[in-house]
């Protein structure tokens, strides 16, 4: 649900390091869920850009300010991914998005606890990067 | 005759509008009440942010004091407060009982403090975790009461676990909430149609749904096709046919000294012909308030609109229009006069 949040419309940007180069690129996340849950549940996600998979350790999230690895976020018990916030997903790639058109997709998975499985949300998004 | 049975709504049906930050949580009340339906449901880790966690400090009493002066603007009632047992809270292990219990308790706490009588509680909450949890609640003077929710029915033996606790400890602390999504006697046209949207196969699908709204073996097929290694999601809808179920309308009468308050499921509010109010598509309601009515509950039909995520995707979600077309059905059946 809310499939579109997954990768809010017009947030896919570059970023770039202290030195000034570009050290990879972002977007903006809602929870797939209808309720907040604690960032110890979320799932590793599966990004993909252009067909190519991200490897897990390449993604970074960053939510009230501060960013972790997905490692770390499974400890993180304390703080909810809150409806109606937006966590920043960043993909560690020099270079980051090369101008002209892109596809990412995501799936963000999340540890429901009362589903046998895990929740998989994709969504896919062409990109135009100038 | 007039029913006793009063109107609802469970704010998780105007969660769309939420998210997309076009209703905050006072709109959803003003949108609930507008249509007369004075039960306010709520779950709190939705539209209350910062809702604490087990261990936590509880919400401070200036959100209940503003939470009460809502209810009061409105005319409203707090009916039942959603929880939830995040089992699955740390890595690498499951949440021990006396943690599941002192979970519970929060909720406890905070469904008395919102001045609601009861508690859904979520299917994966153990039996004896509620058990644990009575005597609190009782003090509390607060209900607890499974949420029966397909795939689960009446007839599951963990179901039946929990209606032995509901024995053991009264009827007045402990019982069930049935979700009428144990009724879905037509598999949802909007779950069909986003399928069909997601690429899957028109043959199979118009299969998926004969043999599901035949009552046929839904099981036997998802495996004949699981067989067949068909596409992801034409196996998702066949999927859809197992987890999905029709329970005949009578297992209300068989357990009515359980059933303390009820979620009234709909996927998609259409106008019918013939009548001067919209129907539900698959959940036949028409069957159902009769039942109610006739083993006296007297307790709320609590309207859960379920279909916007499923439409998302092609057009734009109206979730005030959905309830009120749902609460406009169950005045009807209920047969409110004003």
């Amino acid at each position: 649900m809310f499939d579109e949040l997954i990768i809010r419309e017009g947030s896919v940007r570059n970023v770039t390091g202290p030195d000034g180069e570009v050290t990879g690129f972002s977007f903006d996340s809602h929870i797939p869920y209808y309720r907040g849950l604690g960032l110890s549940m979320v799932e590793v996600p599966e990004v993909t850009v252009d067909g190519e998979a991200v490897p897990g350790e390449d993604l970074r999230f960053t939510y009230n300010g501060v960013t972790r690895t997905f490692d770390e976020l499974a400890d993180v018990t304390d703080v909810r991914w809150e409806l109606r916030t937006f966590a920043t997903i960043t993909v560690l790639r020099p270079g980051g998005l090369a101008p002209g058109e892109h596809e990412v997709h995501v799936n963000l998975r999340l540890r429901v606890s009362y589903l046998p499985f895990i929740s998989e949300n994709r969504f896919t998004r062409r990109v135009t990067v100038a | 005759m007039t029913s006793q049975i009063k109107r609802g709504v469970s704010l998780y049906s105007y969660q769309h509008e939420y998210v997309h930050g076009t209703m905050n949580l006072e709109d959803c009340v003003a949108a609930a009440a507008k249509e007369g339906a004075l039960g306010i449901e709520t779950l709190g880790e939705q539209m209350i942010p910062g809702f604490p966690f087990p261990g936590q400090a509880d919400l401070p009493d200036s959100f209940y004091s503003w939470w009460k002066d809502l209810m009061a603007k409105y005319g409203t009632t707090p009916t039942v407060h959603d929880m939830f047992l995040d089992t699955k809270r740390y890595r690498g292990r499951l949440l021990n009982h006396d943690e599941m219990v002192d979970s519970l308790k929060r909720d406890i706490r905070h469904t008395a403090k919102l001045g609601a009588k009861g508690i859904r509680i979520i299917v994966n909450t153990p039996p004896e975790v509620v058990e644990s949890a009575a005597p609190y609640a009782a003090e509390h003077g607060v209900w607890m009461g499974v949420e029966v929710h397909s795939p689960y029915s009446f007839e599951d033996g963990w179901i039946k676990r929990h209606l032995e606790v509901a024995e053991r400890v009264g009827t007045d602390v402990v019982g069930c909430v049935p979700d009428m999504g144990i009724f879905v006697h037509r598999l949802p046209r909007v779950v069909v149609d986003r399928a069909l949207r997601d690429g899957a196969d028109p043959e199979l699908a118009r299969e998926i749904v004969d043999t599901y709204n035949s009552h046929g073996d839904s099981q036997a097929l998802f495996d004949r096709l699981e067989r067949q290694g068909v596409d992801g999601v034409t196996l998702g809808l066949a999927r859809n046919g197992i987890h999905m179920i029709a329970q005949p309308v009578d297992c209300l009468r068989e357990h009515a000294e359980f059933i303390k308050h009820i979620h009234a499921k709909f996927y998609e509010m259409h106008q019918a012909e013939g009548t001067d109010y919209w129907h539900e598509y698959s959940i036949p309601y028409h069957e159902i308030v009769p039942v109610l009515d006739e083993i006296g509950y007297d307790g709320y039909l609590s309207s859960e609109y379920e279909g916007n995520r499923h439409i998302e995707d092609a057009e734009p979600v109206d979730s005030i229009t959905q309830v009120a077309a749902h609460q406009g059905m169950l005045k009807a059946l209920i047969g409110e006069e004003n």
